[in-house]
This record gives structure tokens, C-alpha cells and sequence, in this order.
């Protein structure tokens, strides 16, 4: 599914340049539940940024689903990320004068889809993280937990082939953190193909597969034994 | 053009504007402003125009009066000071050798110019007014509006000497009784019983007559007073294309020449010209029209600037917002364009809301200003060309103005939208 060679980033900081990513290979295959571990400065959201199209790499190559990711346009990019991959943030990133329903769908009218469809499809998204019932709140309105499972249902509206979430459980304590994931990995045994940033231990043991990077590089690249979240909720 | 018809986008849109709903308003109010002055200006000045117009609608504009002074120089053995007095034998020549005249009506009259007015008596009552003689011609330089079953004097009443009058609305005031028909009634003025054959109306504009002005054939006049030959001015209409000012210096000329007066000298005739008069007027209206364009535009402009101002700050506030549905899938085009609609809706908004404004407050200036007659005043209204070119001038200036926003929103990339504060 996603395929990284020899990828190489760097940031200008004035007449510095910051090696970030020094070299990185990596595969993912579709249906896989990756966590991608690192401290802070360790390249773990340039890699995600890259391979979510928000970034750009400057060196090696990157293919999502067999097609070449490089040099592409910014409309380019636009229609790839939504056709592809979809994003869950720390900190949710819920349009916040939009209800539940209107942010799930967002992803939705940019793809097009009619009105109608859409907000079908919103609600059938909603009620799969069981927010069905919520649909016509506003993010203020919902708690830390809820708003994550809002932004899940939003990242998986557009049906994408990837799921990319960014440190998902960074703002939520760890009873909702657990909730969230346990999301997670119900999506995942559908067979979508998820990626996390996280710096928790424990967070990373409930996907199956965990890739270290320090400094700009991969010094772990290992399959686990999932942790089910379901035990804890 | 498909998107702009597009329910989705304007939800997308109100959505965003209704945000912050005071910000918005004070935006609008803005551009409302800018549109308002526009049009309630150019409306009062258009209103201004045509109460001019008015004023002038009864008199040809193209109109100048000459009549004799005294020379102010000697020529040909005669001495300074000798006065002129213009002759009825004037008219052919002035006409014949000045192509630009139009009409010319000579006029003689008591009661104007320091003579006395005529004692005029009607049964046991009376008054003293003033009396013309005049031509049929007269009507063309200086419209004359007679109520039903009159006439003004006409060719016959001319060639027969007739003792018939054209009596003002304060003469029927004052000699007749109420519901009384003043036509074919009989009247003395001076020792001679003339009977009325018509009542002209007072017209609110320029009028060289007075309500009670009595008119009598040239003819009878000059046969009852004895005048012979003399008249005391010439009202001269020119054509419409001719500059009168010429046509006043020519007429000079040719009156000193035929009353053998020095070619420099200036004082021998007076004259007064209502064409450069009206020219003056009608130009200081014009000058309105264009102060009140210039000020309208430049209001609006501001107003406008006000937008993208805003809109600058709220594309700051929404960076994030903007990120998202950039990480979305939206794509740069969508996000400019939908900051561009946002300018260009809230500047039409805005632009329509300050159009009915302005015309509520025409309507309101017009209605209080029916009555007053001597206002010069009329129907201030703005052409719907310029309604028209002011909407599209405000869609241009909102879409110019949108850009910059735009171009911003488009810019933040959506990595550094996203990126924790």
C-alpha cells in the first residue's frame, strides 16, 4: 500500500539546514496497523506530513497504492489526499461552527458527492462511532472523546486507503485515549490500513506493528502482539 | 460558472459569514455606507438638475434682451450722452442680417421700468397694473400657458388694432368675482374698454411677467399712447445650436450701426443674456453630478477596502479552518474562490441593501419637496445605468479586493496551517 525508499528531508533554518529524515525505507501493506514511535525531533510528523502530502520529500520516492507521489501540484495534492488518505489530528481540527454531521461530510463535498448522499453518509459514519444522536451538535458542544470520534468518522467519510493519525490520542486522558483506540482497531479489522504517530508505550502496543525512529532514521521495525483496548474500556 | 450556482457553495459561504455575525454587519455597513451616498448625492443632484430645468422650461434658453441706453461716446457730430430708443423698423434688419435669430419679439410696456402702471377698472373695482404691447411672436421666446377658453393675442388683433387683453390670474383675483368667467368680459385700462379674451397662468420659473401682467396688442398699444415707431426691447431667441453670446455681440454691433453710434462704444444698448445665464447654472448642476460621482466612488472604494481588510484578518483567524479542508481535499482554487465569493456577496449585499436606502431617502426628499414651488427641485432620481455600473464597479472592486485574501489563504500551506501553535 504505501512504499517509502531512501527518503530524504531536510529544513532550511536560516543559513542552517536541518537533516530531519536521513534515509528511510519502510513498507506497509494494506490492512496493516501501524504505530511509528519516536521522542520529540525524532522525524515521526515529517514522516507522516510526507506521507500525507502535506509535505514534500526532497530525496527517494514514495508510492501510495502503486502511483508516484512527487512533484506533485498543489490541486494535485488536494485531489490525491482526498481520494487517498485521511487525517486525524491531536487536536481534532473540528470546523467548529459546523455541526457533527456537516464536518463529516466535508471531506465528501470536496469529492463531489451530492447532498443528499452526503449527509447519509455523514450520519452512517457518525453511527458508527456511536454518535449518531449527536449529529447536529457543534464540536463546543461535544467532550475531548466524542470530538476525536467525530474527526475519526470525518478521516473515514471518504473512504479513503489510508488512515493517518497524528498523536490521535495526545489530548484525551487515558480512559478516553483507550476508547478512541479501541475505534481504531475495529476500523482496522474491517481491513483499512492505519498509521499512528504517538509517543505512548502503551498506545503503540495496541497496533501490530511498531517502527521506531530516532534522530531521522529507523532502529526498530517490529511486529507485536496487539493489546486489545476493548479490555480496559 | 457552475460553482457559483451551486447551493453547496453558498452553504460553505453563509456558513463562514455568519461566523461572526457583528463583524460581518459592520463590514456590510460599510459598503452600504459607500453605496448610500452615492446614490442619495447623485439622486439630489440629478433632482437639482431638473429643478433647474424647470425653472428655465418656460422660456427659450437660447433667449437674450437688448434694449436702448445712452451713448457713452461721440461719433459722427454727435455728442456724448444721446439716448437710444430702438424702432420697430430694428426687427427686419436684426432678422435679416443675423441668419442665427430665431424669433425676435419687440416689446413696449408701462408699468415696468420706472413708468407708471395702468389704473384699470372693472365695475366698482380696480387696480393698477402693467400693460405690454405685444406680438403672437412673444409666446415662442417666453411660453405663455392660457387657461381653457382664452387665447394670447394673435395676427388678427394685430392687423385690426383690436381693443382685446391677456390678463394675469391676480387681475381675475382682483376684478372679478369668485366663479366668475372673465372671458369676453369687458374691462377699462387707462380711458380704453378692452375686452378679455384670455388669462395666462403664472409660470413658477424664470417669467419676465408678473401674475398680474396685462397684455395688449403692439398695434392698439402704440395707437392708444401715441408711441409711433418705438419699442422698448427686443426679446431675441436664437436657434438651438447657435452660441447666444455671439448672437448678443452681433445684435450690439448692428444696432450701432444702424443708430449711427460709435462700433466701440459699449454703453449705447444694454442687453442681458438668460442663455449664458442658464449655461452657468445648469454647468454648476453638472459640476454637483460629477462632485457627487467622485465622492459616491470613492466611498464605496473605501467601503470595499473595508472588506478585504476584514476579510484579510478573518482568513488570518480561519488558518487552521483553511488548513483542514485543505488536508481535506480542497483543492487552492476552491478555497480562493470561496474567499472571493465571500468579498464579492457581502460587497452586493451590501451594495443592494445601500441602493433601496438611498432610494427610500430620495423618495423621502421628493415627497417633501412637491410642494415647495420656488425650490428648484424635481425628481431626484439616479439613471438606472449608473445603479447598474455602481453594482458592477462594486462586484469588480469585491472580486479585486477578495483576491488579496485569496491569494493569502491560498498561500498558508497546509502543514503550517495544522502545525500547533
Amino acid at each position: 500500500m504505501i512504499e517509502i525508499k531512501d527518503l530524504h528531508k531536510s529544513y532550511k533554518m536560516g543559513s542552517n539546514s536541518l537533516h530531519v529524515l536521513k534515509g528511510i525505507n519502510f513498507k506497509v501493506e494494506a490492512g496493516e496497523l501501524v504505530a511509528i514511535m519516536g521522542s520529540s525531533g525524532s522525524g515521526k510528523s515529517t514522516l507522516l506530513n510526507i506521507l500525507g502530502m502535506l509535505d514534500e520529500l526532497d530525496e527517494g520516492t514514495y508510492t501510495l497504492d502503486g502511483v508516484p507521489i512527487k512533484n506533485l501540484s498543489e490541486t494535485k495534492a488536494a485531489q490525491y489526499r482526498n481520494k487517498f488518505l485521511g487525517f486525524i489530528f491531536q487536536s481534532f481540527n473540528l470546523i467548529n461552527y459546523k455541526s457533527a454531521a456537516e464536518n463529516v461530510a466535508l471531506p465528501l463535498y470536496y469529492q463531489k458527492v451530492p447532498r443528499k448522499e452526503r449527509q447519509e453518509k455523514a450520519l452512517q459514519y457518525l453511527d458508527k462511532v456511536g454518535l449518531k444522536p449527536w449529529a447536529s451538535h457543534h464540536p463546543s458542544e461535544l467532550s475531548g472523546g466524542q470530538k476525536q470520534r467525530v474527526a475519526i468518522a470525518r478521516a473515514m467519510a471518504a473512504e479513503p486507503k489510508v488512515l493517518l493519525a497524528d498523536e490521535p490520542t495526545g489530548a484525551l486522558d487515558s480512559k478516553t485515549s483507550y476508547e478512541v483506540m479501541d475505534l481504531i482497531q475495529k476500523i482496522n479489522d474491517e481491513g483499512n490500513t492505519i498509521l499512528v504517530v504517538t509517543h505512548e508505550e502503551d498506545i503503540a502496543h495496541m497496533c501490530k506493528r511498531i517502527v521506531h525512529l530516532k534522530d531521522g532514521v529507523i532502529v526498530e521495525d517490529k511486529k507485536v502482539e496487539q493489546v486489545r483496548a476493548d479490555q480496559y474500556v | 460558472m457552475k460553482f457559483i450556482f451551486d447551493r453547496n457553495t453558498w452553504q460553505e459561504i453563509f456558513g463562514s459569514i455568519g461566523k461572526n455575525k457583528t463583524r460581518t454587519v459592520i463590514t456590510v455597513i460599510g459598503v452600504l455606507w459607500g453605496i448610500f451616498i452615492y446614490i442619495a448625492l447623485s439622486g439630489a443632484a440629478k433632482g437639482m438638475d431638473n429643478g433647474f430645468e424647470k425653472v428655465f422650461e418656460s422660456v427659450s434658453m437660447n433667449s437674450m434682451f437688448v434694449w436702448g441706453q445712452s451713448t457713452s461716446m461721440p461719433y459722427e457730430g454727435f455728442k456724448t450722452g444721446r439716448p437710444m430708443q430702438l424702432k420697430l423698423g430694428d426687427v427686419d434688419k436684426l432678422q435679416n442680417r443675423i441668419p442665427e435669430i430665431n424669433n425676435i419679439a419687440p416689446r413696449i410696456t408701462l408699468g415696468n421700468f420706472g413708468t407708471d402702471p395702468v389704473f384699470t377698472v372693472r365695475g366698482q373695482k380696480s387696480g393698477s397694473y402693467p400693460v405690454n404691447g405685444d406680438y403672437p411672436v412673444y409666446t415662442k421666446i417666453a411660453t405663455k400657458e392660457i387657461f381653457d377658453g382664452g387665447r394670447f393675442i394673435n395676427d388678427e388683433d394685430i392687423k385690426k388694432t383690436r381693443k382685446v387683453c391677456v390678463i394675469g390670474e391676480r387681475n381675475v383675483q382682483e376684478l372679478f368675482d369668485k366663479d366668475e368667467d372673465p372671458i369676453g368680459q369687458f374691462i377699462r385700462i387707462g380711458d380704453v374698454y378692452f375686452q378679455v379674451v384670455g388669462v395666462h397662468k403664472l409660470s413658477y420659473g424664470v417669467s419676465f411677467d408678473s401674475d398680474a401682467a396685462i397684455f395688449i396688442p403692439f398695434t392698439t398699444f402704440r395707437k392708444l399712447y401715441n408711441t409711433g415707431d418705438k419699442v422698448d426691447y427686443f426679446c431675441i431667441a436664437a436657434y438651438d445650436d447657435v452660441d447666444v453670446v455671439q448672437v448678443e455681440k452681433d445684435v450690439k454691433t448692428l444696432l450701432r450701426n444702424i443708430h449711427r453710434v460709435n462700433p466701440e462704444d459699449e454703453r449705447a444698448f444694454g442687453s442681458f443674456n438668460l442663455g449664458q445665464m442658464f449655461s452657468r447654472i445648469s454647468g454648476f448642476a453638472k459640476g454637483m453630478t460629477f462632485l457627487s460621482l467622485i465622492v459616491g466612488i470613492a466611498t464605496i472604494l473605501a467601503g470595499v477596502i473595508g472588506i478585504g481588510n476584514i476579510l484579510l484578518i478573518s482568513v488570518k483567524e480561519r488558518t487552521k479552518e483553511l488548513g483542514v479542508r485543505r488536508a481535506l481535499g480542497a483543492t487552492p482554487r476552491e478555497v480562493r474562490s470561496q474567499i472571493i465569493l465571500e468579498s464579492v456577496f457581502l460587497t452586493m449585499v451590501a451594495g443592494i441593501m445601500g441602493i433601496i436606502l438611498g432610494a427610500g431617502v430620495l423618495a423621502l426628499i421628493n415627497s417633501l419637496s412637491k410642494d415647495l414651488e420656488d425650490f428648484p427641485y424635481t425628481n431626484p432620481t439616479v439613471p438606472i445605468p449608473y445603479v447598474l455600473g455602481a453594482l458592477f464597479i462594486m462586484v469588480v472592486l469585491g472580486t479585486l479586493i477578495g483576491l488579496i485574501p485569496a491569494q493569502r489563504a491560498v498561500s498558508i500551506k497546509p502543514i503550517d496551517a495544522l502545525r500547533e501553535e
